[in-house]
């Protein structure tokens, strides 16, 4: 292993969800310090393809490598950091906000170890770029919805990874907020971060990517330099001339289909 | 008979150190429960164990360890069914509630024992407990204590977020399996202590009584281990000197009566924090147009009376619905 292998390379990828094909003959590559945003309609499988790049959804067929280890080998989870899609950072019990942001420093914590000076430091840094370090000591849910994206930004900031995969960071985040998430995203950028971003609308994340993929049915429909918002959902991804906004024809449907009894499992 | 005639009393001190270890054990999983939205499991393993002590009953073992045995298998289906399924927690939870307990009544009658005998482990019988239950006891409690407070960075990350402790490459999987088998065996260790009707309250309980005050998730898990052992023993003792009191229902009514004092201090906590959070910076109303009070009746201060609130870099005093933002010799509406 490198560290000029390439950070993510899919190699003919496919995931199946409760038997049924939803990505198929799925190729991507992302190289070092890239920032790739995926995008698409709802129901297309961006969300599905950044879950299989990090383990959470099976790969049916094809090849996952990361950071050129093969997918079943790999283990430096460190230099992975993930932004679930949620919309909330709270659970049952009350957690700090600090609390939460180092439990994203696990991927460099040994058993049974307090949180060394380094840990700390690493912690306070993430704080800061996401611009929470005053709020450290309150209650995560009594922050603002954005504010609790970002926190969940800077628990995956906290491990120092190398490659951040974000699922929808922007979804249901005001204006604001969404510009405080682009100035950590552009901190991180210019520290050599590769990034792969799953976004329905880039709004002001858009400066800063280098390259869109967009899905549509499963299949990667377009691979190339980035598209202003509204083009994604073209036929023609933007031609000249047809800047306009067309009914996408295909009916929006989920591909997961709801399974009841208590041991039917989705896989 | 006085106080210390009855703490010399073997059969009391054992109780005592039985109450201790249970008030300790029990909230330390309870947290993790609580903080997953499984508050019930606790109730559903207890249930399960019903089965488990029934099952030592008929074959003249001892029930604590067949208990123990049935309340692990039951926890570890309980996540299968979690884990595999598209199923809730709480369909889980449901399914064995009542096979457990249904298994339970029906292996006590199979095994020719009255109902007075399954009621021990129903509704505990703390004083009964022998020398020998007291060391298991102590030992399982510090099993479990070890672990939940040991291991807190780890279950508290997968507690919080699933995907993203999986992601961060922990196994998700041994860790739930981990937490759900301590949540078994401090339901059998409370089984002598409270009874396995009333276990779960001593796991929940606590946990709901010090999240309306605390703040992060290890005072909460600190706090509540406290408010555990005040309750288990602190309801010992009462029901020591009463007569006609039961040590397990004490117990668990004590715990609730923390619950609900410090509920109304909760509800306060949070409307003055309500209060108080910062109006945002970048309100765009308060560009729009410049307001200003007319005659103001006072000066706006630290001791006016009038609620302060951060906006931006300066102070607004939020005064009969309106905010008032000093500027100059006046007050502007924001």
């Amino acid at each position: 292993m490198t560290d000029t292998a390439l950070p993510v390379r899919l190699v003919d990828g496919a995931v199946a969800i409760g038997g049924r094909p939803i990505l198929r003959g799925i190729d991507l590559t992302v190289g070092s310090g890239e920032f790739v945003a995926l995008m698409g309609a709802n129901g297309s499988g961006k969300s599905t393809l950044v879950r299989a790049l990090t383990g959470l959804r099976p790969l049916a067929a094809g090849e996952l490598h990361l950071f050129g280890t093969p997918f079943d080998d790999f283990a430096a989870w460190q230099r992975i950091g993930f932004v679930p899609q949620r919309t909330s950072a709270s659970s049952g019990v009350p957690a700090s906000v600090w609390e939460v942001v180092a439990s994203g420093r696990l991927t460099r914590r040994r058993l049974l170890r307090p949180l060394s000076r380094s840990d700390r430091r690493a912690i306070h840094d993430a704080l800061r770029v996401v611009g929470l370090d005053d709020r450290a000591r309150d209650g995560v849910s009594h922050l603002s919805g954005g504010q609790q994206q970002r926190v969940l930004i800077a628990r995956a900031l906290a491990g120092e990874p190398d490659l951040f995969f974000l699922d929808e960071p922007t979804a249901g985040v005001d204006l604001p907020n969404q510009h405080a998430l682009a100035d950590a995203l552009r901190q991180l950028k210019g520290r050599g971060a590769t990034i792969v971003l799953v976004a329905h609308e880039l709004g002001p994340l858009a400066p800063l990517v280098d390259r869109a993929v967009v899905m549509r049915d499963g299949r990667v429909a377009y691979d190339g330099p980035p598209l202003a918002d509204h083009e994604v959902h073209h036929p023609d991804f933007g031609e000249p001339h047809t800047h306009h906004h067309h009914a996408t024809p295909a009916a929006q449907h989920d591909h997961a289909p709801d399974v009841a009894a208590p041991l039917e499992g989705p896989r | 008979m006085s106080g210390l005639e009855l703490f010399a009393l073997p059969f009391m001190q054992r109780a005592l150190l039985a109450a201790l270890f249970t008030g300790l054990a029990a909230p330390a999983v309870g947290t993790y429960l609580v903080q997953r939205r499984l508050a019930l499991m606790g109730d559903g393993l207890g249930h399960v164990a019903v089965t488990g002590v029934a099952l030592g009953l008929l074959t003249g073992t001892s029930p604590t360890w067949t208990a123990v045995v049935v309340a692990v298998l039951g926890a570890i289906l309980i996540e299968v069914i979690r884990e595999r399924g598209h199923t809730n927690g709480d369909v889980a939870l449901a399914l064995l509630f009542y096979g457990g307990l249904a298994g339970g009544v029906l292996l006590t009658g199979l095994a020719d024992q009255s109902a007075a005998s399954l009621q021990t482990y129903l509704f505990g019988s703390i004083t009964t407990i022998s020398a020998t239950d007291v060391l298991v006891t102590m030992g399982l409690a510090a099993v479990v204590i070890a672990i939940a407070v040991g291991l807190s960075p780890q279950l508290f990350a997968v507690a919080q977020d699933q995907e993203f402790a999986r992601v961060a490459g922990l196994n998700v999987r041994a860790y739930n399996l981990l937490v759900a088998v301590l949540a078994a065996v401090s339901v059998t260790v409370a089984m002598r202590t409270v009874g396995l009707l009333l276990v779960s309250a001593l796991m929940v309980v606590p946990v709901a009584t010090t999240q309306q005050v605390t703040r992060s998730f290890r005072s909460t898990l600190g706090a509540s281990m406290v408010l555990g052992t005040l309750a288990s023993v602190g309801g010992l003792v009462i029901a020591a000197f009463v007569e006609r009191v039961a040590p397990g229902p004490t117990i668990v009514l004590l715990s609730l009566a923390g619950f609900v004092v410090t509920w109304p201090l909760g509800i306060w906590l949070r409307h003055r924090q309500r209060l108080r959070a910062p109006f945002p910076a970048d309100d765009p109303v308060a560009d729009i147009e410049h307001h200003s009070t007319g005659e103001h009746p006072h000066e706006h201060g630290d001791a006016c009376g009038h609620i302060a609130v951060a906006h931006g870099d300066h102070v607004d005093y939020v005064h009969d619905g309106h905010r008032h933002a000093e500027h100059g010799k006046h007050y502007d509406e924001h």
